[in-house]
């Protein structure tokens, strides 16, 4: 038994991944093929053997609770800790606005209370990655750090790095500054936003910053207490990819057709759970033309597909062509349809011969249960 | 215990032996089919679809993976508080245990645990077949007949009905005559193995039939005959749709080719019959741009690279540059490494075929025999293989070793 527990902090911006977000939380948007941003973070703590994992979820949750369940598909139906979905409270006083992140901590306090592991795990859903939080405890309790802060080599000329935390490091992995990140290109070391600390410390940050009125966990939790506390970086040396804005979402799609990485997110330290489907093998037919591409369960493919990712269930009619696209789940390509550059929401139906277009830099989104 | 209407008992204990090499390490309703599934996926999964709640699975030969397989029926949403599904395997009583010595034994043997749900039928099924069927319209025609016993029957072509148990029926299909693989058949309506029950009348027949010495507690050879011959009231239920028993290697291929193309008869998309399976979690399968794949099924987690065409790849499988995969079958976990040919060939489970090997039978006067390799095995380089192979560890070379 390891002694960690998780906590799921879903804080993170959504609105510039637009049409995606608009009917669901970050957390719950469809990824790869067939899963939601969160499955890699709740995959990689249960892959790492730990049973107590709580989600402190915002708002927009219809989608992601349909997900999550009884945590079952995870591993996590358990009797004794297990996964616990933590709404914030509501207070009393009418209209009162919500203001961040560490009210919905500080109302579930009694969870970190009750919860009988010694150090915890924080992190959000927007971090597509397999990794093994064991030997990162490890890491944190041999360099006895307060606060131990997971990053990566993150190459800000080709990627998105906005409003990321760019660590200042200094001997040894010493965390000396945390600051958002710049418009300065090349490699930086950025956070990820995955914290490891004991327990008592997170709810002593919690009921600091609350009685100094603050409420953004890690501005105000963390990256204040920099100089006051140790705080250490660690180096995850693999693939990750950071989903903060609908180009970093296409662009981080794309980068799953190389099987190296494929390979990598999907197998490395242990597997990726979702919700369970039951879909048949995907078919192909006679015509069938499929490059580069990777295809879900349920899948039933006439046309030609290139560069493109399918989710399970979608259908791809005679004659259509499909490019460089995402197509989520229980997508209808109809005959003759040409795709470039489109991210199809779930449902969307494309009726035959039409052409959508989009640019790599800008791609078209078709909103959900559209038919066009 | 709460009553039930219908308890099904699913025979699971037979061994499979025409299926040869597939079923040297595990029972038949364990044999992996159509990318993803096993035999036993399809009468459990109708069971969930048809409303019936509480299966018990009669389990004899080689039940490892079966029983781990089944587990508790989670997959098929069969772990239930009232019901569920029961692995029964034989037991040891007071005076000493018995295998099951014929499918009647074995439902008799488990005669205890049908009592606990006291139901007023029972359906029989057997783990044999891939089929969907709407097992409720059954136990509805079974109702409304006021029957003893309900048969369900498929029609099947004139020329192939002696190989069968073929139903002669009047015209409110009422059975009036039965004969197990007759050699000039006056019908062509097929027994399906299906068979519903009223329970105290099965019941009553178990235990006459126990007593018989000559018997051979089998419900097509004895129970039936039986009930016929006191004149009780034998009903034939018919089924349209398909129906495929999967006995020997060569209907066990064919069943998986049936899967492709156009339209087959058996939609495995069809969201309102889902067939359940236990899924493990595989990302989509990658498709490169070397990869060329037509008329195919290909499950979860597969890599391609090479190419493949009229074939069922189940999840895991690798096909490296160059290899061509054509009309086999390929289970979970094979790797096929470059340049491979594989034709008309059923690869086992996590068996490798190193670079350049070609497995394929002769073609003599247009007909090609299947190729059945074991599973865990290991193909030299540039091997050719012809004819069929297992494998049997440790000393055996073309088995894996453990590492």
């Amino acid at each position: 038994m390891i002694d960690l527990m998780g906590i799921i902090n879903l804080n993170e911006a959504e609105e510039h991944l637009g049409e995606l977000s608009r009917s669901r939380s970050l957390a719950s948007i469809p990824f790869a093929g067939r899963y939601r941003l969160i499955d890699f973070v709740l995959s990689n703590m249960v892959n790492s053997e730990i049973s107590n994992v709580g989600i402190f979820i915002q708002h927009k949750y219809r989608s992601l609770v349909d997900h999550l369940r009884s945590g079952k598909d995870w591993d996590l139906a358990r009797k004794r800790d297990g996964l616990f979905v933590l709404p914030p409270a509501y207070t009393r006083t009418p209209m009162q606005v919500h203001r961040g992140d560490v009210d919905n901590l500080y109302s579930n306090l009694d969870y970190l209370y009750q919860s009988r592991q010694k150090y915890v795990i924080i992190a959000g859903a927007n971090i597509v990655s397999n990794m093994d939080y064991r030997g990162i405890l490890e890491y944190h309790k041999n360099t006895q750090a307060d606060i131990t802060v997971l990053y990566t080599k993150a190459n800000c000329g080709t990627h998105d790095c906005v409003r990321s935390n760019i660590l200042g490091l200094g001997p040894e992995g010493r965390v000396l500054t945390i600051s958002e990140f710049k418009d300065t290109g090349g490699y930086q070391n950025m956070s990820i936003d995955m914290f490891i600390m004991k327990k008592d410390l997170l709810i002593e940050l919690v009921n600091q910053c609350i009685a100094r009125g603050d409420y953004d966990f890690v501005k105000h939790c963390i990256i204040k207490n920099v100089k006051r506390l140790k705080v250490y970086g660690y180096h995850h040396p693999g693939y990750v990819a950071r989903i903060s804005s609908l180009q970093s979402y296409f662009q981080h799609s794309m980068e799953l057709l190389n099987p190296h990485i494929w390979k990598e997110l999907f197998f490395k330290s242990g597997l990726i759970y979702t919700k369970v489907k039951d879909e048949a093998p995907a078919k192909y037919m006679h015509e069938t033309e499929v490059t580069n591409s990777l295809i879900a369960s349920g899948c039933y493919v006439e046309g030609k597909v290139e560069n493109s990712i399918l989710f399970r269930g979608v259908k791809v009619h005679k004659g259509a062509y499909i490019k460089n696209s995402v197509i989520m789940q229980k997508g209808n390509i109809g005959p003759g349809v040409i795709l470039e550059n489109v991210i199809c929401d779930k449902d969307v139906h494309i009726t035959s011969n039409k052409q959508l277009k989009g640019e790599y830099s800008y791609p078209l989104v078709i909103k959900k249960g559209r038919v066009i | 215990m709460h009553k039930k209407a219908c308890v099904a008992m699913l025979l699971a204990g037979g061994q499979g032996s025409r299926l040869g090499i597939l079923t040297q390490k595990l029972a038949k309703p364990a044999v992996p089919f159509g990318g993803k599934y096993r035999i036993i996926d399809f009468p459990l999964s109708n069971c969930n679809n048809s409303g019936i709640d509480t299966v018990g699975v009669l389990t004899q030969y080689k039940p490892l993976a079966l029983n781990s397989y089944i587990g508790i029926g989670s997959a098929w949403d069969l772990d239930r508080m009232n019901g569920g599904v029961f692995v029964l395997p034989p037991y040891v009583k007071e005076q000493g245990g018995e295998w099951y010595k014929g499918t009647a034994d074995a439902i008799c043997q488990n005669s205890n645990f049908i009592d606990r749900f006291n139901p007023e039928t029972v359906l029989i099924l057997s783990g044999d077949h891939i089929y969907k069927m709407d097992y409720s319209l059954m136990l509805e025609f079974h109702q409304k007949q006021q029957a003893d016993a309900t048969i369900a029957v498929i029609e099947v072509p004139f020329d192939e009905a002696s190989r069968f148990g073929i139903m002669n029926t009047d015209k409110e299909q009422r059975i009036i005559d039965f004969e197990e693989k007759p050699a000039e058949p006056k019908s062509n309506l097929a027994s399906m193995g299906i068979y519903i029950f009223s329970w105290p009348v099965l019941k009553k027949y178990l235990f006459e039939d126990e007593l018989n010495q000559s018997s051979t507690h089998d419900f097509g050879h004895d129970i039936i005959p039986k009930m016929l011959a006191d004149k009780r009231n034998l009903r034939a239920y018919s089924f349209r749709g398909y129906w495929k028993d999967v006995g020997t290697v060569e209907s066990y291929w064919q069943a998986n080719m049936d899967l492709l193309g156009e339209r087959p008869e058996l939609n495995l998309y069809d969201s309102k019959w889902r067939i359940y399976s236990s899924n493990s979690p595989r990302p989509p399968h990658y498709t490169s741009t070397t990869a060329k794949i037509t008329n195919s099924i290909i499950a979860e987690g597969c890599l391609i690279l090479g190419e493949v065409e009229n074939s069922i790849l189940f999840p895991d499988v690798y096909v490296g540059p160059g290899a061509k995969v054509k009309n086999s079958i390929i289970m979970s976990g094979a790797h096929i490494e470059d340049h491979v040919v594989t034709d008309k060939a059923i690869i086992g489970r996590k068996t490798v075929l190193k670079q350049g090997t070609v497995i394929a039978a002769k073609k003599l006067d247009g007909q090609q025999k299947i190729v059945v390799l074991d599973i865990d095995m290991i193909i030299p380089p540039h091997t050719t293989i012809e004819a069929s192979l297992s494998c049997s560890p440790p000393e055996d070379a073309l088995c894996k070793r453990e590492e």
